[in-house]
């Protein structure tokens, strides 16, 4: 546990140190708000609550999460320092989790400075302070569902414009795989289980539940299961390119 | 300490390293020699486990690299070729996160952190970016992360690669003093680190072994082993001291080099030792010829390089 430990506080520490952090962060922010307000209507909808705030984020990380994400194995295998860091006496699984730990806790630490937009809406009237919480937890959760894709796709390749992407790509797919436009690749020749099986992988289907304000354990469990499946999918891709 | 068995290993049709077996023991500092893309580094990044072989074993300290890699490799120091490492961290930073990985903790953390400061001169860049730091130095900060943990064995891919004389000088001396008690093995293509530093020379080409033995039994091997170069003072008796050469008993042929007013004589196989050597000596001082000096050659590392590896490149 320490060596994953380690391997979090370097990995996020130099987020810190580069320009990366503060560019990321500022522009998360500023795009936040203006979907929020101006996209959103927050002010012309009159409720005391933060569905247009959470509505948006979905669309918001399907850009920015990648941008975090393609630099994770892509640019270790571009400098030749995954070299470095894969024959110190680790398991590929502690060098992917303690990667993807400091990756996602840095979108946790920017979604966390959206705070100011919790004490307007406290501000201007009386929210459900648990619905907005349930939705803060979805939120993050879903980043951390882009991420994992993100890094496993990440160590795919050298090239960081090709893991972004990839990444967009996919992430994309994910999120709309239960509209017609995913569906229709489809329904045209699997059996219908199948069709709902690739429907119920919806991002967003999973998400609206949770910004709602309803934890369903299945949506929990069901961002755990593509964290950890892309996880793992990052440790195999991770051994066989990473010589490469 | 290392044992290597049938290493093998295959990008698509083109065998990089092929069947390579040896192995090698505490207190040898083994220098591993080739042309470039001989498979010199391929074969660090199996024994690293970097890389996996398409077949046969290499075992660290009795550790299997591909069964029990992390036994292994907490037995390992490791120089990757280029010495990568994170650019935006700090030396200080960067080592500290070494050590943590290494389960360096406390007093002997801070103990060793010192030491490897000390050892490689990191003292007046500890806070600066890696990336703003010289070849010079970004090479001493990835061996010093190399030899944190005070490994056992050290595999080092061109340790002095990119760095001022003086420098290499202190890198070498470096690897002299730990020679003792650990295994070292470096790869190079500047013989004369070969011949300062290595006990035991193995040159591959083409992933094969093709010599393996001391560097100054290798230069022995070399048709300069045990030749006489005198070097005249002046041109004026230049063709008549070489035809004097030629016709002593001992001398194979002669080599003139007209620009540095040198001759060269090759010596006949089994005429070794310093007789020749006295001979000519005696002639130069019966015919007062006017000589700069008289050199007793030691082999020439290079020429046996050139000689084994010839032809073998792709």
């Amino acid at each position: 546990m320490s060596i994953v430990a380690a391997l979090f506080r370097r990995e996020l520490r130099s987020y810190f140190s580069t320009p990366v952090a503060y560019v990321f962060i500022v522009i998360f922010l500023i795009l936040m708000g203006t979907f929020t307000f101006y996209l959103g209507g927050f002010y012309e909808r009159g409720q005391a609550d933060l569905s247009p705030f959470f509505n948006y984020h979905p669309w918001l990380y399907l850009f920015l999460v990648p941008a975090i994400a393609m630099r994770l194995w892509a640019e270790e295998r571009k400098t030749g320092s995954v070299e470095l860091l894969m024959t110190l006496p680790i398991t590929p699984w502690q060098a992917v989790l303690g990667k993807y730990l400091a990756a996602w806790a840095f979108t946790g630490i920017a979604l966390a400075l959206t705070f100011p937009i919790w004490i307007t809406v406290n501000y201007l009237g009386d929210p459900d302070n648990g619905a907005i919480l349930a939705a803060y937890v979805g939120s993050f959760l879903m980043a951390g569902g882009f991420l994992a894709i993100g890094a496993c796709l990440s160590a795919t390749t050298k090239n960081q414009v090709i893991a972004f992407v990839l990444t967009v790509v996919a992430c994309f797919g994910f999120l709309l795989s239960g509209f017609p436009l995913v569906l229709d690749l489809f329904s045209a020749w699997a059996p219908q289980t199948i069709v709902d099986g690739v429907a119920s992988l919806s991002f967003l289907t999973h998400f609206s539940n949770i910004s709602k304000g309803v934890i369903d354990f299945r949506d929990l469990v069901y961002f755990a299961l593509v964290i950890a499946a892309f996880l793992y999918a990052n440790t195999i891709v991770l051994q066989w390119k990473q010589a490469d | 300490m290392i044992e290597i068995h049938g290493l093998t290993k295959r990008y698509g049709q083109h065998t990089v390293v092929d069947r390579l077996s040896f192995s090698c023991s505490a207190g040898e500092v083994l220098g591993f020699l080739g042309p470039n893309g001989a498979g010199k580094s391929t074969t660090m990044k199996m024994l690293t486990g970097f890389v996996s072989p398409n077949s046969g074993t290499a075992a660290v300290c009795g550790h299997s690299i591909s069964d029990a890699p992390l036994a292994a490799r907490k037995h390992l120091g490791y120089l990757p070729e280029g010495a990568p490492c994170y650019p935006e961290m700090t030396p200080r930073s960067f080592l500290g996160f070494i050590a943590d990985v290494r389960g360096l903790t406390g007093k002997r953390r801070k103990a060793r952190l010192d030491e490897v400061i000390e050892q490689l001169h990191l003292g007046p860049v500890l806070d600066q970016s890696i990336d703003t730091l010289s070849k010079g130095f970004k090479r001493r900060v990835g061996l010093a992360q190399a030899i944190l943990h005070d490994p056992d064995v050290l595999i080092l891919d061109e340790p002095t690669d990119g760095l001022d004389p003086n420098q290499k000088h202190e890198v070498r001396d470096l690897i002299r003093s730990m020679s003792a008690e650990k295994l070292i093995v470096i790869s190079t293509h500047i013989l004369e680190e070969v011949e300062a530093v290595c006990s035991r020379a193995i040159i591959i080409a083409s992933g094969k072994i093709l010599a393996d033995d001391t560097p100054a039994r290798l230069a022995a091997t070399s048709r300069y082993y045990n030749a006489v170069r005198v070097t005249l003072a002046d041109e004026s008796r230049f063709d008549e001291v070489r035809t004097a050469l030629e016709r002593l008993p001992s001398v194979a042929q002669t080599e003139p080099d007209r620009a540095r007013l040198a001759i060269t004589a090759i010596v006949r196989r089994g005429d070794n030792g310093v007789g020749p050597w006295r001979e000519i000596s005696a002639l130069v001082a019966d015919n007062r010829w006017d000589v700069a000096s008289v050199q007793l050659e030691a082999g020439r590392l290079d020429e046996v390089f050139r000689q084994i590896t010839k032809g073998t490149e792709a």
